[in-house]
């Protein structure tokens, strides 16, 4: 099988990374060879993150280029933008409608903008748009969007619901198994 | 089913686990610092936070003297501050196998320089493995323990971003028991005076002969070095991510030298290997050292002039350079803001940064989350070089230039970058009758490399409570009179505090002190609240820089603060800097 990859990109602090390790978990638990490469350090900080999560038969390098994205998962509007040209064609793009300004936009250097998911879709990406903080504060807490957004993709994956749910179970601290189940299913059934 | 995705440095922690070692000392540093934080999840292993990396590797080593299995772990820069005990450690050699963990920072992701550490491997002559993957962190690590006892020396263990914090899968193996070996005096081989030192040096160039050899034959059986023959048309010899980088880009279409020891090189080796190929291309991140390797043998190579010494690879880098493929892609036609790091929401260096906007000072910068207000809007800081360096380079600079120069500086420095190498600093300044003003963030936490605990902060790594270093009193015990507490979100107070300590002929150290915003330990307000009434929309709110705080238009199109309630934690910051009283405390 072909190395499948996928992008998750968001903000410092949002959650990319529980999101990359629940995947890599399940498409392990599959049988597939995985690599799942991290930001750590400064960029936590509020700043532009990424994780690669990559798997298939046998998996070489831990990134990913532009023009290789089989799904980009996008915390934020403005990442949505600055990461779409990782995508494949004919790629999907899962981009929750969040919009968090970055520091040159608060001072006014910079303008965040306009409709971006709007230019996005007319450049005639496949794109799936999903308010995964509303969704994640329905769920109990604005921290789960990031498994709102897991769910959203898993309906790309292929993935059995129940194998998700298992994961989710056995990887998040036990007070937070049944938020973040509600999470994902909210995203699971879109 | 034993096999499961880690994290490389969990899974050097794993093989550190399963090579039954005993005692592992490290101070944090990206791209290192989880590999002592797993380790220390193993209850039968004792592991401890160093207050810098030269104590750590010097513990390890005499752990190592004292029969046990050691290890410690650092950050390339890091290496440096542990590179006097390194060098003279290998001529002295490991009694109790000992490695230690060196991780570069290709790229700069989070680091102040790009340097490569393979140069210390060299220049100490101590030999350095390089894994290419989590299955490799763990392997290598437990192998690196047999080698050490076996050739009496320390070993390196050399990561990198790409490797560190990549998860891949590793198949577990179990503890082996290796008991503390009996103790030997040994005055000629452990005392290095110059009697002893000049034998010593002669067995470390027998050992690095015998190695080399070792690496030519017995580590392609151990599957350290190998080779792996496709098309011959073009041979590459790499190491570490640059592995994963060339096969991906190459697959079949070029045969491999994978170098997993990266000092000794093998050197018959790589002249077979070039014997067997057309061209042979070396493909490693920064600095050209298995090239110049080549070159010192005579093989022809193709290297730096085609894979720069800047910067991190991906296999993109290596189809740009080898192959004519492209890849198409989409892209909008806008202008996409930059999203650089800031500073949290709540965080207290916020506070006290801003108390020292508009005093005109020259603020001599450090290491560590607060590095970020050297940004706009903050950007209250004139120099950053290394751990320590703000607290002796204020001391400097105010010899440079005279005691009016004294009034108008301070350095900045975190609690735990404090410990490391500050102390020194701040001895330097009281000895030698200098006026300069140090100030102190402590914010009870070693912040930027993900929340680890300090001397400072009463918790061990385990989070077992243990004596703090009192600040204050450290500060006194070295001539230090003028010593001081500031909460850092009292803004007023801070600025008079430090007017105060500025304008005194004497040395001072103000403790900006409150916790870091994302303790679990820490209880937060509401949110602040807008009062639009009041509002003029001045943005003069925004000279905080707080990611919780933008402008959004009023109906009549005139602007109006907004607080993002999911972000703000209500540590009133702001309202400071609103003259019109408009930010209130929220419910």
């Amino acid at each position: 099988m072909e190395v499948k990859n996928i992008l998750i990109v968001g903000v410092g602090g949002q959650g990319t990374l529980l999101a990359s390790k629940l995947m890599g978990k399940c498409f392990l638990q599959q049988g597939f060879d995985v690599k799942v490469s991290e930001v750590h350090g400064m960029s936590q900080r509020g700043g532009s993150v990424v994780t690669y999560v990559r798997y298939g038969e046998k998996v070489y390098s831990p990134v990913i280029e532009k023009g290789e994205a089989d799904i980009i998962i996008s915390f934020e509007q403005l990442e949505s933008a600055r990461w779409l040209p990782w995508l494949k064609k004919d790629g999907v793009l899962i981009s929750s409608t969040q919009e968090i300004d970055p520091m040159p936009v608060i001072m006014g250097k910079a303008e965040y903008p306009e409709n971006i998911l709007g230019k996005i879709e007319d450049k005639g990406v496949k794109l799936v748009c999903i308010d995964a903080l509303e969704k994640a504060l329905e769920a109990g807490t604005a921290k789960c969007a990031n498994i709102v957004l897991l769910g959203a993709a898993a309906r790309f994956l292929g993935t059995d619901r129940d194998m998700w749910l298992e994961i989710i179970k056995s990887t998040v601290p036990p007070k937070t198994v049944e938020t973040n189940l509600k999470a994902f299913d909210l995203g699971f059934n879109g | 089913m034993n096999k499961v995705l880690m994290l490389g440095n969990e899974a050097v922690a794993r093989g550190l686990w399963e090579a039954g070692v005993n005692v592992i000392s490290s101070y944090p540093g990206t791209p290192s610092t989880e590999i002592t934080e797993f380790a220390a999840k193993y209850d039968d292993m004792y592991s401890e936070w160093a207050p810098n990396e030269k104590v750590a590797f010097e513990v390890a080593f005499g752990a190592s003297m004292g029969g046990a299995r050691s290890f410690c772990a650092m950050k390339h820069v890091g290496l440096n501050v542990a590179a006097d005990p390194l060098y003279t450690a290998s001529y002295i050699g490991a009694t109790g196998g000992m490695v230690c963990a060196v991780a570069d920072d290709p790229g700069m992701h989070s680091s102040q320089n790009e340097q490569d550490s393979r140069h210390h491997a060299i220049a100490s002559k101590t030999p350095m493995l390089e894994p290419s993957d989590s299955a490799e962190c763990r392997d290598f690590a437990v192998m690196a323990y047999e080698l050490s006892e076996r050739f009496g020396t320390p070993f390196l263990l050399r990561l990198s971003t790409r490797v560190s914090h990549a998860r891949s899968i590793v198949e577990l193996g179990e503890r082996k028991d290796v008991p503390v070996k009996e103790y030997k005096k040994d005055v000629m081989a452990r005392v290095m005076m110059p009697a002893m030192a000049r034998p010593a040096h002669e067995r470390v160039e027998k050992r690095l002969a015998e190695m080399t050899e070792f690496a030519n034959k017995e580590a392609v059986e151990l599957g350290i070095n190998t080779v792996e023959m496709n098309n011959t048309e073009i041979g590459i010899i790499c190491s570490g991510a640059s592995y994963t980088y060339a096969h991906e880009a190459m697959g079949e279409n070029a045969s491999y030298l994978k170098i997993g020891m990266v000092n000794p090189l093998p050197t018959t080796l790589i002249e077979d290997f070039a014997s067997k190929v057309d061209k042979v291309i070396v493909i490693e991140e920064l600095d050209p050292i298995i090239e110049m390797q080549c070159i010192r043998l005579g093989v022809k190579v193709t290297g730096k002039e085609k894979f720069s010494v800047l910067g991190e690879f991906s296999h993109k880098t290596v189809e740009e350079a080898l192959t004519d493929t492209e890849k198409e892609f989409l892209s909008l036609d806008e202008d996409i803001p930059a999203r650089p790091p800031v500073l949290c929401a709540g965080c207290p260096h916020r506070g006290l940064y801003y108390a020292l906007k508009g005093m005109g000072l020259y603020v001599s910068g450090d290491i560590g989350c607060y590095t970020l207000g050297a940004q706009a809007p903050l950007a209250m800081m004139d120099s950053c070089v290394c751990m320590g360096a703000s607290v002796s380079g204020l001391h400097g600079y105010n010899l440079a230039r005279g005691e009016e120069a004294a009034e108008k500086s301070v350095a900045v420095i975190g609690d735990s970058t404090f410990i490391h190498s500050g102390i020194t600093g701040i001895i330097d300044i009281a000895y030698n009758k200098g006026f300069s003003t140090v100030i102190v963030l402590d914010n009870s936490i070693t912040g930027m490399t993900g929340h680890q605990n300090n001397p400072a902060n009463g918790l061990t790594i385990k989070n077992d409570p243990t004596v703090s270093v009192d600040l204050e009193a450290l500060a006194k015990a070295v001539g230090f009179e003028n010593v001081r507490v500031v909460d850092p979100f009292d803004i007023e107070g801070t600025k008079a505090a430090v007017r105060e300590e500025l304008s005194k002929k004497a040395p001072s150290l103000i403790i900006s002190r409150r916790p870091c915003a994302l303790l679990k330990t820490v209880r937060h307000a509401a949110p602040v609240r807008i009062n639009s009434d009041k509002c003029i929309g001045c943005k003069a709110c925004l000279n905080v820089g707080c990611p919780a705080l933008s402008f959004t238009k009023r109906e009549n199109g005139k602007p109006l603060a907004l607080i993002d309630n999911t972000q703000c934690v209500g540590c009133g910051v702001c309202a400071s800097a609103c003259k019109f009283g408009a930010i209130e405390k929220g419910e």
